[in-house]
């Protein structure tokens, strides 16, 4: 592996070189870190390269919660190439990515607000946008990043550009489940109130359209990759509601009414999390609350389809891109382990203990390889996502959120 | 498993160790993290440094731990943690990391 940067934009070059020199072999690594600092010699009177000439389309950022950092990471080297230092609070941090893969938006607990370049590794920009904040969004346009935030309760919105406050939004509540969808418009819920709200920015100002009775605590929320369901998980209820974007205005409707009806409710260790990737097949998978299972409605009729009892509480329920099997992670303190399950046969077909801590998957965009945060081993392990063997690890100071920059074309991530 | 069971499965083996006051910590900041935030600011739940927990006596937050409050996220500890445990917590809580 080598070493951070010692410029930008000759990163990726250095890297590839390595891969093209030698694949894990000590001596070959050796040669290849000698070629790099040659390289690195040699970029002190090299004039820089033109603009565009390191592609982005591979690269992604792994949040390092407890250092404040961002491990720049080669997806198809399988390497990292490089550490963005200095940006507060991560714990929880989440993040998003302009239309050209160039910047990423870091949505950090404190509030912070940080504009990093992938290629340059540095912070662009950053501003304290409010005391305590959950995740982001993107707009459509790529010209709006909204922040969802506790304290204030409420939706911020920035330029993209400057990091200027253009809208301030809000809400009285803690809120939650902040997405993107068509139409520079964001959607969100609100925690108290048991409230989504639907923020559309196309205009001049905002024009705000509040759907009410989704039910008690909401405690995060997806949208589908097409941007027409909206689906919040509740706290304070036996189902989640779902809303058709495309009716006007939408009305919430229960789904999986009673799914722990009669069944004691277990501790909840981890507020599992709702992500866009939710369509395997024909179904949306779901995590329950309170209960070991992972739930399945039809993603038409949004019935009950079936119900698949897993290791711990589901805090993570993600489809592999193509849908064919979805991969679990659990809350604390059964944290260590993953369970992948069949989207066809809804039954687990493997599962493993990758690690103490395991806290995030992100799949390369078409789905051949999965990268997992292992917190407390401080490694991100790889793993081929058919024949599930590991395939390599990269070293890393307590990782927890893996993103990729496919994400940037992606709603509702 | 129902909840009894759960708690008889858990329950048996930190009940009569010592705290172990890394592990706890630990604890403190990855999982009560998870809702109270890793700096313990407050994120779901609320802040519980110090001085926001200026009311509680020691023996009314062990209990909380211990037993959540219900009809709110904070969930009952007792399942994972031995009273020791709990009052080791409640004790790290009120003082403060000196980090």
């Amino acid at each position: 592996m080598i070493p951070a940067p010692l410029s930008s934009g000759t990163t990726k070059d250095r890297a590839r070189s390595d891969f093209h020199l030698s694949r894990n072999t000590p001596a070959g690594g050796l040669r290849a870190r000698m070629f790099a600092l040659t390289l690195a010699g040699l970029a002190l009177f090299a004039p820089p390269l033109p603009a565009g000439a390191q592609a982005t389309g591979d690269l992604g950022l792994v949040v390092e919660r407890a250092s404040g950092s961002l491990l720049v990471v080669d997806q198809s080297e399988r390497a990292s190439i490089g550490r963005i230092t200095g940006l507060g609070d991560l714990s929880h941090a989440s993040l998003v990515y302009s239309p050209d893969e160039q910047f990423a938006y870091v949505f950090g607990r404190d509030g912070g607000l940080t504009k990093v370049d992938i290629l340059a590794q540095t912070v662009v920009n950053r501003v304290m946008q409010a005391g305590n904040s959950i995740g982001g969004a993107i707009s459509d346009d790529g010209r709006f990043v909204a922040v969802s935030n506790y304290e204030p309760g409420g939706v911020r919105v920035f330029d993209a550009d400057t990091l200027a406050m253009v809208a301030d939004i809000p809400t009285g509540s803690k809120t939650v489940g902040l997405v993107d969808i068509p139409g520079t418009k964001f959607v969100f819920s609100l925690w108290d109130s048991g409230e989504t709200w639907i923020a559309d920015l196309s205009g001049e100002t905002p024009q705000i359209t509040r759907v009410k009775g989704m039910g008690a605590n909401p405690y995060d929320a997806l949208v589908t990759g097409d941007g027409r369901t909206y689906i919040a998980g509740l706290f304070g209820e036996d189902h989640l509601s779902a809303l058709d974007l495309w009716q006007d205005p939408p009305e919430p409707q229960s789904i999986l009414p009673g799914y722990a009806e009669g069944r004691e409710g277990l501790p909840v260790y981890k507020m599992p999390h709702l992500e866009g990737w939710a369509l395997a097949g024909q179904d949306f998978v779901l995590p329950a609350m309170g209960q070991h299972e992972v739930l399945w409605v039809d993603a038409r009729t949004l019935k009950e389809t079936g119900r698949t009892p897993t290791h711990g509480q589901p805090v993570f329920a993600i489809s592999r891109p193509d849908g064919r099997h979805v991969w679990v992670n659990f809350a604390h303190p059964l944290n260590d382990t993953i369970q992948v399950i069949d989207s066809v046969s809804k039954e687990v077909i493997h599962q493993f203990a990758p690690g103490p801590g395991v806290l995030h998957m992100e799949f390369t965009p078409r789905g051949h390889e999965v990268w997992l945060s292992v917190r407390d081993a401080g490694k991100v392990i790889i793993y081929d996502t058919e024949t599930f063997e590991q395939l390599g690890e990269i070293a890393t100071e307590s990782p927890s959120g893996i993103f990729f920059t496919a994400r940037a074309h992606r709603m509702g991530l | 498993m129902n909840r009894l069971a759960t708690i008889l499965a858990l329950a048996a083996a930190p009940a009569l160790a010592d705290p172990d006051p890394e592990a706890l910590r630990r604890l403190v900041r990855q999982d009560c993290g998870s809702c109270h935030g890793m700096t313990l600011k407050g994120g779901l739940g609320p802040d519980i440094r110090p001085a926001a927990l200026a009311s509680y006596q020691r023996d009314d937050l062990t209990t909380v731990i211990l037993d959540g409050i219900p009809g709110t996220p904070m969930p009952p500890w007792r399942p994972l943690l031995s009273e020791g445990d709990a009052a080791w917590i409640a004790d790290y809580l009120l003082r403060g990391d000196p980090e």
